[in-house]
């Protein structure tokens, strides 16, 4: 049951053979040996698996690898430039919003797109909360994460 | 990999109905946050799909020339609830619609799907339920349209035949205009969770009148409902706090809830009679109205 699809993958193009019932989070794992994009709940609950597709984060696990033809896929592997982590990957790393590792790709990338869509804006601890609330940590309790990304948007001070 | 044993593509309504009625076994999958849940976890009787996600005649939202709002239902819940339509017009739907899951479940998941899945806890019913919505039906047989609290028939059973799609979602000028409402949703947790129970409440006064009352409420009942005997009660009623102890009271002979492991029914109207003073009263604030 398999299908050709065209995208692009962290800004390369790519030409894909993919079955129709496998998730994204299967084929980019897989095919493309995409690591950092982690299956956890599988049920969209936990957010281990978020990319952007077109710039809008969504859980891989829950995503059609067919659904992706013509689109644009990120993933945390193509963030850094030139060696130089982005500035989220960056906030993370200083604010020590990372323990064990297992759900920091799927909120670097959350918080990749709401930098990206909150930029100059004021927003509240609370929004950035509400904006990661679909991505679950066991380890940190979250408030390094919100402070990462409240350093992100370039606004320490609320 | 997920276990359905035939796949099909529509890209316009017109195909997924001929797909639909060449296969009695289809299902349509459009979001896939619910449909993709259930095939993980093994649900045969999804084996064979009909795959609608990327149809755009039924991805928008528009006003047409009477002012009526529509909604195509393969909109997402993130687009819904950003939309200055709705923003503008019938706000009470987006502060219901981001109560729903997390920002990725809001960016996959449509609002044609939530409806189409007919569970009693679907966060954008009751406000579209109380915003007296009409949705429109095509099948083999035509176009046809209905009140959306009709299209409920009982848990995760919705009036659509085997050939028919949902097309659009309308709510009407005179349905919104005047109208102020508020939603609430009680659960464990504010996001990621399932409603314990839901309640929209929309109205319109006039001279500390209280002009017309709807009320609709998530897992009260095995649809979401409205409570069509509590609104006529207080329909004309002077705006005062013994109205909203009397709604409180009113609503217990409109619902049935009941025991499920998330809540036990005693438990649930507890939670029905504070949330019918509580939205009621919002509403009756952002519609102008004084409490006193």
């Amino acid at each position: 049951m398999n299908r050709i699809i065209s995208c692009t993958v962290n800004g390369k193009k790519k030409k894909l053979s993919v079955d129709v019932r496998q998730s994204l989070l299967e084929v980019l794992r897989e095919q493309l040996g995409l690591l950092s994009i982690k299956q956890g709940c599988a049920v969209g609950e936990c957010g281990a698996c978020t990319v952007l597709i077109d710039d809008v984060p969504i859980d891989a696990c829950l995503y059609l690898a067919v659904w992706a033809d013509g689109r644009s896929i990120r993933s945390v592997e193509g963030e850094s430039r030139n060696d130089k982590l982005s500035r989220v990957q960056q906030a993370f790393v200083d604010e020590g919003a990372v323990q064990c590792g297992i759900c920091t790709p799927g909120f670097v990338m959350a918080a990749t797109s709401f930098v990206e869509k909150h930029k100059h804006q004021k927003v509240s601890r609370y929004d950035i909360r509400r904006g990661l609330a679909g991505n679950l940590c066991r380890c940190t309790g979250y408030e390094t994460i919100v402070t990462a990304v409240q350093k992100s948007l370039g606004d320490d001070d609320q | 990999m997920f276990n359905f044993k035939s796949y099909t593509r529509a890209g316009s309504i017109q195909e997924a109905i001929q797909h639909l009625e060449q296969n009695p076994e289809a299902h349509l999958i459009a979001g896939g946050t619910d449909m993709l849940v259930k095939l993980h976890r093994g649900k045969a009787q999804f084996d064979h799909l009909v795959d609608i996600h990327d149809i755009a005649e039924l991805n928008f939202i528009t006003q047409n020339d009477d002012g009526d709002i529509v909604i195509g239902p393969l909109t997402c819940f993130a687009h819904v609830a950003e939309s200055e339509l709705i923003r503008k017009h019938i706000p009470v739907l987006a502060e219901a619609i981001l109560t729903i899951g997390g920002p990725q479940v809001r960016n996959m998941a449509t609002i044609g799907g939530n409806l189409c899945n007919g569970v009693p806890s679907a966060d954008s019913a009751t406000p579209l339920v109380a915003l007296n919505a009409v949705v429109t039906i095509e099948g083999g047989n035509g176009a046809r349209q209905m009140p959306l609290e009709s299209f409920f028939l009982g848990p995760s059973r919705v009036a659509l035949e085997q050939h028919e799609i949902l097309t659009a979602i309308t709510v009407t000028h005179d349905n919104y205009a005047d109208y102020y409402g508020h939603f609430h949703k009680y659960a464990m947790r504010d996001a990621m969770d399932i409603s314990t129970i839901g309640c929209s409440a929309v109205c319109k006064i006039e001279n500390g009148t209280l002009q017309d009352l709807r009320l609709a409420f998530g897992v009260a009942a095995p649809v979401p409902m409205r409570c069509k005997g509590t609104e006529s009660k207080v329909r004309g009623r002077k705006i005062s706090p013994g109205l909203l102890d009397d709604i409180a009271r009113a609503v217990t002979a409109d619902v049935h809830p009941r025991t499920s492991w998330r809540a036990a029914k005693d438990f649930r109207l507890q939670i029905i009679t504070t949330l019918a003073r509580r939205v009621v009263g919002q509403a009756l604030i952002i519609a102008g109205g004084k409490i006193q």
